[in-house]
């Protein structure tokens, strides 16, 4: 089954040893098969909102900036506990603040 | 807000089967014995059953698991009833080489050395699958039995049995020397795709044991892949299972019936995984000198189906070359029909036929059950009913008529609940 963790922003820049151990997390879980796609995403973006007929495109930043995703893991795992185990360890590794993880249907 | 309170048997059994490779192969490398290591290793999954509902789950499972496995093996050298002084040594050295408390990785290598040896030619075909299962995917008995059909006690002895087989041929845990690699490592191949086909050839109703068999297979060939990136073979088999099972949602229709690969729905057909696929062919490509292997030239026909916008704008010409060069160091009964099929598809029923028919005078094939099938598969020789059944699995004597068009175009019923168990490995989930 696959998981999409996607991950909110946070104030902190991430300095060399983040980088590095992260490296070795992504290079871990690709070899294993597990991490099929990863990514991290422009902070604001482009709003696209539809309403009745009408579509309206609004260029960012916006005020919820924080709510916003700031990065993304789509992983492939036998079980629920599998994604949590390793959104644990994603955690330790870039510290404090928040990610979601969900379960992917389809195609 | 509720906080979501780990199921602690749950918890250790993903921590485990994350990173059971891991544990086993570097516990291998410690004690020289595989059934004693993952033994070794079970005893520290036990202990966790017992410890962390009370201490609760640790910060990092996967390390903890680890720690107390090479622990254990440590006590193990120590006690060993023959403790010689070089006993003792190498159990001060590996403490201090990872310390018991630090977090210590298998070299990479190790891994490596622990799926050659769970595939090792001493041991017949279907004991390397249920032993490299258990060993590098961290299944446990009662779900390679589910998966395989087969009671518990079965896969029990036949694990227990190939550790024995092992110990008492000594199979060292070592890489295969280069002479013996392309050998070695095709008897792996083997294994991960009998894995795989195990998994594929499953049907929506069965347990999701055996869909997930696929993705134990992925996992496994994409770790090979790492792990040996070199093997243009192992490449090539990644990219036909990618590609195979980007099909697996398209390829059971709302009721279970199969659906065959002319009349699938390509939408539904995994992008992402024939990606990979792709990427994985360039790979073989890149890293191949020579001709073709069969998983090369099977992952080649895979690519082609997977390229085809419509069942219509499939390349048989190119197929059928493809299947014209597998025949020739593959020569099965199933590639030399779907080679009948390709030919016939390229260049007419015909021509097709009178491949099929050249079939009949070879003892092995002319009382072959899907011999029939095939012929007749020319016979009607239309464009629009006709194509192999699969890619590479070739056509199928079970494979029963689509149903009536009316009965399966309309709704795509994929349940109404289809997602509390959306497969494991993407398959459609269980309608019937």
């Amino acid at each position: 089954m696959r998981y999409l963790m996607t991950t909110k922003p946070t104030d902190t820049a991430p300095d060399e040893k983040l980088y590095a151990e992260m490296g070795r997390f992504i290079e871990e879980l690709t070899a294993a098969g597990v991490l099929l796609a990863t990514g991290g995403l422009e902070p604001g973006g482009i709003l696209v909102t539809s309403s009745g007929d009408e579509i309206t495109v609004t260029d960012g930043p916006f005020t919820e900036a924080k709510e916003a995703v700031a990065g993304f893991a789509l992983i492939e795992v036998r079980s629920q506990e599998e994604a949590i185990e390793l959104a644990r360890r994603f955690r330790r590794i870039v510290g404090d603040g928040q990610s979601v993880v969900q379960q992917v249907f389809g195609p | 807000m509720i906080v979501l309170v780990p199921d602690v048997h749950r918890t250790v059994d993903a921590a485990w089967k994350l990173e059971s490779a891991k544990i086993v192969a570097s516990l291998t490398r410690m004690v020289r014995d595989v059934g004693l290591a993952e033994e070794l290793a079970q005893d520290a999954v036990v202990a966790a059953l017992e410890q962390w509902p009370v201490s609760g789950v640790p910060d990092n499972p996967g390390a903890w698991l680890t720690t107390t496995a090479k622990r254990r093996a440590v006590d193990h050298l120590r006690r060993s009833q023959r403790l010689e002084r070089k006993q003792e040594q190498l159990a001060h050295e590996l403490e201090q080489q990872h310390g018991p408390d630090a977090t210590p990785d298998a070299e990479p290598d190790d891994v490596l050395r622990l799926v050659f040896l769970s595939c090792h030619p001493v041991l017949p075909t279907e004991a390397r699958a249920a032993l490299t299962l258990r060993l590098l995917g961290g299944l446990t008995a009662e779900e390679i039995s589910r998966a395989f059909l087969v009671t518990e006690t079965v896969i029990t002895q036949r694990i227990a049995r190939a550790k024995r087989t092992l110990a008492e041929r000594r199979v060292p845990f070592e890489l295969p020397e280069r002479d013996r690699l392309a050998e070695r490592l095709s008897s792996v191949l083997e294994v991960v795709y009998l894995i795989f086909n195990e998994g594929y050839s499953a049907t929506s109703g069965d347990d999701l044991m055996r869909p997930g068999l696929c993705l134990e297979a992925l996992r496994l060939g994409r770790l090979l892949a790492e792990l040996a990136p070199r093997e243009p073979e192992v490449h090539a088999l990644v990219a036909l299972m990618e590609i195979q099972a980007s099909r697996a949602a398209a390829r059971t229709g709302p009721s279970g019936q199969p659906v065959p690969l002319h009349e699938q729905n390509r939408g539904r057909w995994d992008q992402l995984l024939i990606r990979r696929g792709f990427t994985a062919m360039l790979r073989a490509r890149e890293t191949g000198g020579g001709a073709p292997g069969p998983y090369t030239l099977q992952a080649a026909i895979a690519v082609c189906h997977a390229q085809a916008r419509s069942a219509e704008g499939t390349d048989w010409t190119r197929i059928a070359s493809l299947y014209e060069a597998l025949a020739r160091i593959l020569p099965t009964p199933i590639v030399r029909l779907n080679r009948a099929v390709a030919v016939g598809m390229a260049y007419g029923p015909q021509a097709g036929l009178d491949l099929a028919d050249s079939l009949l005078a070879d003892a092995v094939l002319s009382d072959y059950h899907l011999l029939p099938g095939v012929r007749g598969i020319c016979w009607r020789g239309s464009a629009a009913t006709t194509r192999p059944a699969s890619n590479s699995g070739g056509p199928r004597p079970s494979r029963r008529t689509p149903p009536s068009a009316p009965s399966w175009s309309g709704a795509r019923t994929r349940s109404a609940t289809p997602h509390r168990r959306a497969g494991r490995s993407g398959r459609p989930p269980t309608t019937s």
